[in-house]
């Protein structure tokens, strides 16, 4: 057996597998959305149809909201992790890494017990407060699991950034602020788009956090699920599926080539 | 000025790892306590470990088995696969690489329905627990194939493997004898990191599963959606103890294995 033949054997199994498992699959789903009443049009039904435009809608203006906070945060806790050591760094470092590895369920039910019914919240407040079933939970939900993804990126980041860059504006007088908005944040530019990126992708197909918490919120993943498990409408919860997929993969793509990695999605 | 802009930071940074720890500690005192709702004051107790465990021991050494089984077949698809794409760096590895890692993008419920679509109707598979194994093995193995190819593209393969094939070593020899002990740091990370992600997935293994074939996390939201949140809280803590040690191993194996990359 010759090197050429050994190498291409090698890639024969993970071929196989990524056929009748990745590429068969869905070019079935991307015929099946096709397959309904509608036919191809079923694209054009999801625009106007007023409850999954309003879908649509909701679920990017929640990941819109919670790229934002997550950007706010992560890159202020991630840009002072790194510019600062102190007894007990590492500690605040892994408590803002563990939530990588919950399943979306997890996170539901960590909101739950900060907003439920027998929450956090509702026993500590006078009032009667129960956030996590509203979209204010939803939004909490994701960015439990945002901020770690996000914080990752920009600490990668911002450790590669030089330090010369900062003193040299220190010594030619610039104060705090002037530091963060003219020589950081451009510096970091690229890994913040890819870290929003992340997130927004993330939050767009997040399924088992809205799974938990939405009884009655619409959003993507969960009108897919009940398009599918409900109603049987196996042409839209396609259709849907379809556009949902096209929308994260090609964000994830925008963040892999200005970051050069991607943290898994999930959620 | 100078405290201000290091003090709101800070404060940021705080509040950030309350909203996130709060919960969790929550979580594991819920699980231990006698009654929740009435608080700690009501004492300490195993009771709900011992519930999840009669309840749930069957979907717990499901997922460690499931776990298991998908580190094996990403073992057996990945390290050759990348092994393949280090020796050929061109724009068809990149393509295929990138195709294989549609998993990682695509969300998980989208490809649960694909595969639904295409292998729902054939009974046997669909209800064995080799239905869930591919599903966990889609989503995973890009990260085998990635971390795997990471170190082997660091190293100088050609070479190495030149100078054993100027020996006589046959190229089955030189992947035994030399391609695999160098990928090992780039197969431990990756090993880790498959068994870390399929023990905590949720969103294919929810529309592949059946009623028979509950898997930890399918077995968490069930407990949420039904249990006392004692039991709830409990189970939780189970995947707790599970899954941080995995993911501490996970960190530290990329970050060794990244190193050497470099």
């Amino acid at each position: 057996m010759t090197q050429r033949h050994f190498v291409t054997l090698c890639l024969v199994p993970l071929a196989v597998f990524t056929m009748a498992f990745l590429a068969i699959p869905l070019g079935r789903l991307i015929l099946a959305s096709g397959k309904g009443e509608a036919g191809w049009a079923i694209y054009l039904q999801i625009l106007q149809t007023p409850r999954y435009l309003s879908t649509l809608v909701q679920t990017v203006v929640v990941s819109l909201a919670v790229t934002v906070a997550a950007l706010a945060v992560s890159t202020t806790a991630g840009l002072f992790l790194v510019r600062n050591r102190f007894r007990g760094r590492n500690l605040l470092l892994s408590i803002l890494t563990l939530p990588l590895a919950f399943p979306g369920v997890v996170v539901g039910f960590m909101i739950i017990l900060l907003g439920g019914r027998q929450g956090l919240v509702n026993a500590l407040t006078p009032g009667h407060v129960v956030f996590a079933y509203s979209v204010f939970g939803l939004f909490l939900g994701y960015l439990y699991f945002s901020i770690p993804r996000v914080l990752l990126t920009v600490m990668a980041a911002a450790e590669k950034i030089d330090p010369a860059l900062e003193e040299a504006a220190q010594t030619l007088g610039a104060p705090p602020h002037r530091i963060v908005i003219d020589v950081l944040l451009p510096a970091l530019a690229p890994a913040l788009i890819a870290a929003g990126a992340i997130a927004f992708a993330t939050a767009m197909g997040a399924f088992g956090t809205a799974f938990t918490l939405a009884t009655d919120i619409d959003v993507l993943p969960m009108v897919i699920y009940t398009e599918f498990t409900l109603s049987a409408n196996i042409a839209m919860a396609s259709a849907l599926s379809v556009v949902l997929g096209v929308v994260t993969w090609a964000l994830l793509l925008i963040a892999r080539s200005l970051s050069g990695s991607t943290v898994a999605a999930g959620g | 000025m100078k405290s201000l802009s290091r003090s709101i930071p800070l404060t940021v940074t705080l509040l950030a790892c309350a909203f996130l720890l709060i919960p969790i500690i929550q979580s594991v005192l819920a699980g231990l306590t006698v009654n929740y709702f009435r608080g700690l004051s009501s004492g300490l107790t195993l009771k709900w470990i011992g519930e999840v465990w009669t309840l749930y021991a069957g979907s717990i050494f499901l997922s460690i088995g499931l776990a298991l089984a998908c580190l094996i077949v990403t073992l057996i698809l990945g390290v050759p696969a990348a092994y393949a794409l280090a020796r050929n760096p061109g724009r068809a590895s990149r393509v295929l690489e990138e195709f294989i890692s549609l998993p990682l993008a695509i969300p998980g419920l989208a490809l649960a329905l694909a595969l639904l679509q295409l292998y729902g109707g054939w009974t046997d598979f669909r209800t064995s627990w080799l239905f869930i194994l591919v599903g966990h093995v889609l989503y995973t193995l890009p990260f085998m194939v990635r971390s795997v190819l990471s170190v082997l593209a660091a190293i100088d393969l050609k070479t190495l493997e030149e100078g054993a094939a100027s020996l006589g070593a046959s190229p089955v020899r030189r992947f035994v004898d030399i391609v695999v002990p160098n990928a090992l740091p780039g197969i431990l990370a990756g090993a880790l990191t498959v068994v870390t992600l399929s023990i905590g997935e949720f969103n294919l293994t929810w529309m592949l599963h059946t009623p028979y074939l509950k898997t930890l996390p399918v077995g968490l939201a069930d407990s949420y959606a039904s249990m006392r949140l004692e039991i709830a809280s409990a189970y939780t803590l189970v995947f707790f103890v599970m899954i941080v040690p995995l993911l501490v191993a996970m960190q530290w194996a990329s970050a060794r294995a990244q190193r050497i990359a470099q």
